[in-house]
């Protein structure tokens, strides 16, 4: 059976003014989109993946173009999850206080999420992740992530490949950092903690 | 007054009324300064070497003005930000990349992207592309196959250059390769002699193109390439 593209959790203008329309039509609708395309056109004959989800070939697959488009439907698939509108501003619920344990507070956090997220060089992804019990923030490259690095559980993630910023907000990436925090969805963060 | 060396090569003398080229890989040349007064040295931002609208509408003028005047530019600051106060202050480009290769990951990316740019720039011009002549076209027959294979494999490793990179064409040793690389890595640092590239940074085409690097790809090989500055860097 084919891997689906999941359908967005909001509508394609409900990111707006932070992620527009027009992103979302990009980065959804052709990069989301090719992923899952590239992804079942080198499964589809593969026994050792027939019936298995994303998140098993994604762990399964050796570095290289399988695991790539694999890991890049999860990721985006979680990135949409981890955003949505009217939500955004600081945490609450269980998070907040984890949060609080290992940062010290919500506003070092976000200093120390939008570092990173800001100054990954390259493509790639901002985490925040449940490692051991405390919460971190890691970065990956390209289509990696966190569970296929073994960093911790991912609670959320800040897709910060070129595509995702640059219609938006051309170079200006930490602006766009910036606005993802008018986004960050607590309620997923705070449910992908329960489940940890 | 000050006077600026835009060849690519890399440094760039600021000092009042005396100015001097440092090892142009075109040229060759090099020249003693006029006085030994305080020299201080930098990286600087070359200039295009085509108008800003000359590669209209490939490569929009919006994208170079971003691409040259935003994150060339910003490489080029961080780098000398990076060196001042350092023994790289005064070094060439090419010394600071090879020095910061494997020791100082920050100023490796920003001055090898400094490189990268400068190369670039160089490797494309208006009514440019098709098929070459000269020494690397010969190099092309010998060690690629022909220009069909060559176009062929150029492309397929520019499209599957999986995130941020570069393609290039390079000589290793005595033989022409195609060579991807990943963010800002260079086949200059792993010995090699590089002789062409393709941006495939995102940011290179996503706002000519969005997703559809084929196209810019495409667009590169058929009406950009630069052929002349390719066998200038064979000579």
């Amino acid at each position: 059976m084919a891997i689906e593209l999941p359908p967005l959790p909001w509508d394609k203008n409900a990111l707006a003014p932070h992620i527009s329309a027009e992103t979302i039509d990009y980065h959804y609708g052709k990069h989301h989109a090719a992923y899952v395309t590239k992804l079942n056109g080198m499964i589809k004959d593969d026994p050792a993946y027939a019936g298995k989800s994303v998140k098993e070939i994604m762990l399964a697959a050796p570095a290289g173009g399988l695991f790539n488009n694999a890991a890049q439907v999860w990721n985006h698939t979680f990135y949409w999850n981890s955003m949505a509108p009217n939500a955004g501003g600081a945490p609450s619920g269980p998070i907040a206080d984890k949060i609080n344990a290992a940062f010290g507070s919500f506003d070092n956090f976000k200093s120390q999420f939008s570092t990173a997220a800001a100054g990954h060089f390259g493509s790639g992804w901002a985490w925040l992740v449940l490692k051991d019990g405390k919460l971190e923030v890691v970065s990956t490259h390209d289509a990696s992530n966190p569970l296929k690095e073994g960093l911790g559980t991912p609670l959320l993630t800040c897709d910060v490949w070129e595509h995702a910023y640059y219609v938006d907000y051309r170079n200006a990436r930490p602006a766009y950092v910036e606005a993802w925090w008018s986004l960050v969805n607590w309620e997923w963060a705070n449910a992908r903690l329960a489940e940890a | 007054m000050k006077t600026y060396c835009a060849v690519f090569g890399a440094v760039s003398l600021a000092v009042a009324s005396h100015a001097f080229m440092v090892g142009s890989p075109l040229t060759g040349v090099s020249k003693a300064p006029a006085s030994s007064s305080t020299v201080r040295m930098a990286v600087a931002l070359p200039p295009l070497p085509f108008e800003d609208t000359a590669l209209e509408p490939l490569i929009s003028k919006r994208t170079l003005d971003i691409h040259h005047g935003k994150h060339h530019a910003k490489y080029v600051t961080v780098t000398n930000e990076m060196i001042k106060g350092t023994d790289l202050e005064n070094a060439s480009l090419e010394e600071i990349v090879k020095a910061a290769k494997g020791k100082n990951q920050g100023l490796f990316n920003n001055a090898a992207q400094v490189w990268n740019h400068n190369f670039y720039w160089n490797c494309i011009k208006p009514n440019g592309g098709g098929k070459p002549t000269g020494k690397v076209a010969a190099l092309i027959d010998r060690d690629l196959g022909g220009f069909e294979a060559f176009r062929k494999q150029f492309a397929a490793d520019s499209n599957g250059n999986f995130g941020s990179g570069w393609t290039w064409l390079a000589m290793d040793g005595d033989k022409l390769k195609i060579v991807k690389t990943s963010n800002a890595d260079l086949p200059l640092t792993q010995g090699m002699t590089p002789l062409l590239v393709i941006d495939v940074w995102e940011h290179a085409y996503y706002l000519d193109v969005q997703n559809v690097r084929a196209q810019y790809v495409d667009n590169f090989l058929d009406k950009l390439v630069n052929w002349d500055f390719v066998n200038a860097n064979l000579a």
